[in-house]
């Protein structure tokens, strides 16, 4: 057992990392939120890094990396708030056909998760092809098929949604297990962009806590504030456990059992993106609470993504059924 | 990032299980708390089981009897142990996990000698004389006075906390041999035979009743000079050592019992009915359980992390404190449910009902001296702002 980030791996993070800090921070992504949160250019680059095809075999054009591996990019990618459909092109590249070189984009909907009711579709309008999730398969659609009215003012300005009535039943791409399986693969993805997010919020709220002064001392000074700024490390390491683990276990699911894992993954991560991002708010004070401190980015992004592959609340039901003795 | 073990350790893992399966059922049943000569029997004689089979001092160097097991092997010995319902170290963990290991590093050829195989060899018991009733997370402000006269130091003090002291052969006794330099420069490491005039133990009522825990009044007890560990006035170097053999993979084993508790818990959840449905029909208890197993699979996760960092550097990662402070609010968190599901029955330290509130109580009530002892939740918050995450000091 090696539970360690492996130098390769590391290479890769590290590679994803440093595109993201050159060509997405943060008032790059201001000016995306001009432009409906969508850079065909972007989404191109980030196909070219082998972001979607990265689990195809090498035959089949990809870099044949496992779960594991794509957990470590989509912290990455959570980090810098990447935007887009990451996660459904992402999952698509096996199943439609130009997904993987990010020449179609894939949007979805988790119909296995949470109730359905009102449909709210993120990116829509960049949509060329949406995949539905339900318990009984994967089913692909055409978005532009869909009377979808678009929503004013969305809670994350890089997340833009249209409300759709009702869905066809769609063109049946894969039985039920592998909807199953591909609704753990994005829940152990989203629990990446989690992770990222509560790093993210940490990072910028300890450059805050050294810097800001207030009764002639650094505010990071104060115990109040430190044991904030511990307790967001310590759920931070709570949620990157959680969520390699799930990314390892859908590699080798001998390991143990992988609903739980990731379970594990989504919940861990889900809590230390959200109580990390308002922490974040909180130690910022009143420069917190505006829309010029990029706190309210990873608040507002983690309830986008708490709420597909399983809430911590749906995780925590299924999870409860499978808790016994010797595990 | 591989969770599987691998040939080698699966294979260490099936020999010691089915070792403990034999060796557990031979040992019988734990003696009674207030017994103590038969827990004194009962743990030194399991030690002694481990050490003829070659499992004694897991994580001891192999020149000092040790099996010296990599990190890994010690976190599937840890597990296969509460696996086992085997005894865990009990009286025998002063001098296994801070007193040998710190005499292995920094004890004289004749201190090792004289104290080291009988440690492991169950034949020799310590207990731990650190904390003062003005010195607990302040450590280093402790009092007990060690004067020079000749060939010994002649101590008098007030130690708490000491545990096993009735039934401990030595002590690893911190004291202060120099008052006028600063805190950290004039404590010494001494070793105290337990049985020297000036002692006086007084056991300690805890909030679970008696214990393992005493008061130590120490009134001119003469320690021999060679029984110092260590330079004069390095003793917190040498405090320091001991202290990082505390922890590590044996938190496993904890960690092992906690998971099968929550699963104890949700199964007397199914057997305790509230009006017209069990404990477990409530789908807010369900929940809140699954969000608690969710948490404690990352935690076993991330020792994991920790373990497969240690098996490079050799040292436990710099998460440790972060796995401490995780791991025993969890613990209490854990306890806060059991109570709930057990209600009134919780009022009863002894059994009724045919439900175990007895070991749930007993659980709940020692849980709230985790988030204490080795260290308050609050020092560890100081310790991972300070040193992990650079947040300025401010005293």
């Amino acid at each position: 057992m090696d539970f360690r980030v492996h130098a390769d791996q590391e290479a890769l993070q590290q590679g994803i990392r440093s595109f993201c800090e050159g060509r997405i921070a943060i008032d790059q992504l201001r000016e995306l939120e001009e432009k409906d949160a969508f850079d065909r250019g972007l989404w191109n680059q980030l196909a070219e890094m082998g972001i979607f095809q990265l689990r195809l075999p090498e035959t089949a054009g990809g870099l044949g990396l496992g779960c594991a591996d794509a957990v470590l990019v989509f912290e990455e990618l959570g980090r810098s708030l990447a935007p887009g459909p990451l996660v459904w092109s992402h999952l698509a590249a096996p199943w439609v056909d130009g997904a993987g070189t990010g020449e179609v984009v894939v949007g979805g909907l988790d119909l296995i998760g949470a109730a359905p009711q009102p449909i709210l579709i993120e990116h829509w309008a960049h949509l060329d092809v949406l995949l539905l999730l339900r318990p009984e398969g994967v089913f692909r659609v055409d978005p532009k098929a869909l009377e979808a009215r678009p929503i004013a003012t969305p809670l994350d300005p890089l997340t833009p949604v249209h409300h759709v009535e009702s869905l066809p039943p769609g063109e049946r791409l894969a039985e039920a297990a592998v909807a199953h399986r591909l609704w753990l693969e994005g829940a152990a993805l989203v629990s990446g962009q989690l992770l990222g997010i509560a790093e993210a919020a940490l990072e910028l709220a300890l450059d805050y806590a050294k810097k800001r002064e207030q009764f002639g001392r650094a505010i990071g000074s104060f115990q109040a504030i430190q044991h904030l700024c511990a307790d967001m490390f310590v759920r931070q390491e709570v949620a990157r456990a959680g969520a390699y683990a799930a990314g390892a276990t859908l590699d080798h699911p001998e390991v143990g059992d992988l609903e739980r894992a990731v379970g594990s993954g989504k919940i861990t991560a889900g809590d230390a993106a959200m109580k990390n991002a308002r922490a974040c708010i909180q130690i910022h004070g009143g420069m917190g609470y505006t829309w010029e401190v990029p706190a309210h980015y990873f608040l507002k992004r983690t309830w986008v993504l708490e709420s597909i592959f399983g809430t911590g609340d749906e995780h925590a039901a299924r999870i409860a059924e499978r808790v016994e003795s010797g595990t | 990032m591989d969770l599987r073990y691998s040939e080698s350790d699966e294979k260490f893992r099936a020999e010691l299980r089915a070792w403990l399966r034999e060796a557990v059922a031979s040992h019988g049943s734990p003696p009674p708390h207030h017994d103590w000569p038969a827990r004194h029997a009962y743990d030194t004689g399991w030690q002694r089981k481990l050490y003829d089979a070659g499992y004694a001092g897991i994580h001891w160097p192999r020149e000092y009897g040790g099996r010296d097991a990599s990190p890994t092997e010690q976190l599937v010995y840890y597990e296969e142990i509460a696996r086992a319902n085997a005894p865990y170290v009990g009286i025998n963990f002063v001098g296994l996990l801070h007193g040998g290991p710190t005499l292995i590093v920094e004890g004289t050829p004749e201190q090792k000698r004289r104290h080291v195989p009988y440690i492991l060899r169950g034949e020799q018991t310590w207990c731990q004389g650190f904390s003062e009733p003005e010195a607990g997370s302040d450590l280093a402000s402790l009092r007990a006075r060690a004067e020079r006269d000749g060939d010994d130091y002649v101590v008098n003090g007030h130690k708490m906390w000491t545990s096993y002291a009735q039934v401990a052969d030595y002590c690893e006794l911190l004291v202060r041999t120099d008052p006028d330099a600063p805190k950290h420069k004039g404590i010494t490491w001494l070793i105290m035979p337990m049985d020297l005039p000036g002692i006086e133990i007084r056991p300690l009522k805890t909030i679970a009743g008696e214990g393992e825990f005493s008061e130590l009044f120490l009134e001119n007890v003469r320690i021999p000079v060679e029984n110092r560990v260590g330079a004069e006035n390095d003793g917190w170097r040498v405090t320091n050592v001991t202290l990082r053999f505390e922890r590590g993979a044996a938190f496993a084993s904890e960690m092992y019992q906690l998971r099968e508790h929550l699963a104890e818990i949700k199964a007397v959840a199914g057997r305790v009915t509230r009006h017209d449905a069990t404990a477990w029909d409530d789908a807010a208890l369900r929940r809140e359980v699954g969000h608690l197993q969710a948490e404690l699979d990352a935690l076993w996760a991330m020792v994991k992390l920790s373990v497969s960092e240690a098996s490079e550097t050799g040292v436990p990662g710099v998460g440790s404190a972060a796995v401490k402070l995780f791991y025993t609010e969890l613990a209490q968190r854990i306890s806060d449910v059991a109570m709930r599901v057990l209600g009134r029955a919780g009022l009863s330290r002894s059994d009724v009902a045919e439900l175990p509130n007895g070991r749930f109580l007993e659980k709940m009530l020692m849980s709230l001296n985790l988030t204490i002892a080795a260290g308050t939740s609050q020092i560890q918050r100081n310790i991972i702002s300070e040193r992990i995450l650079g947040l300025p000091r401010h005293r």
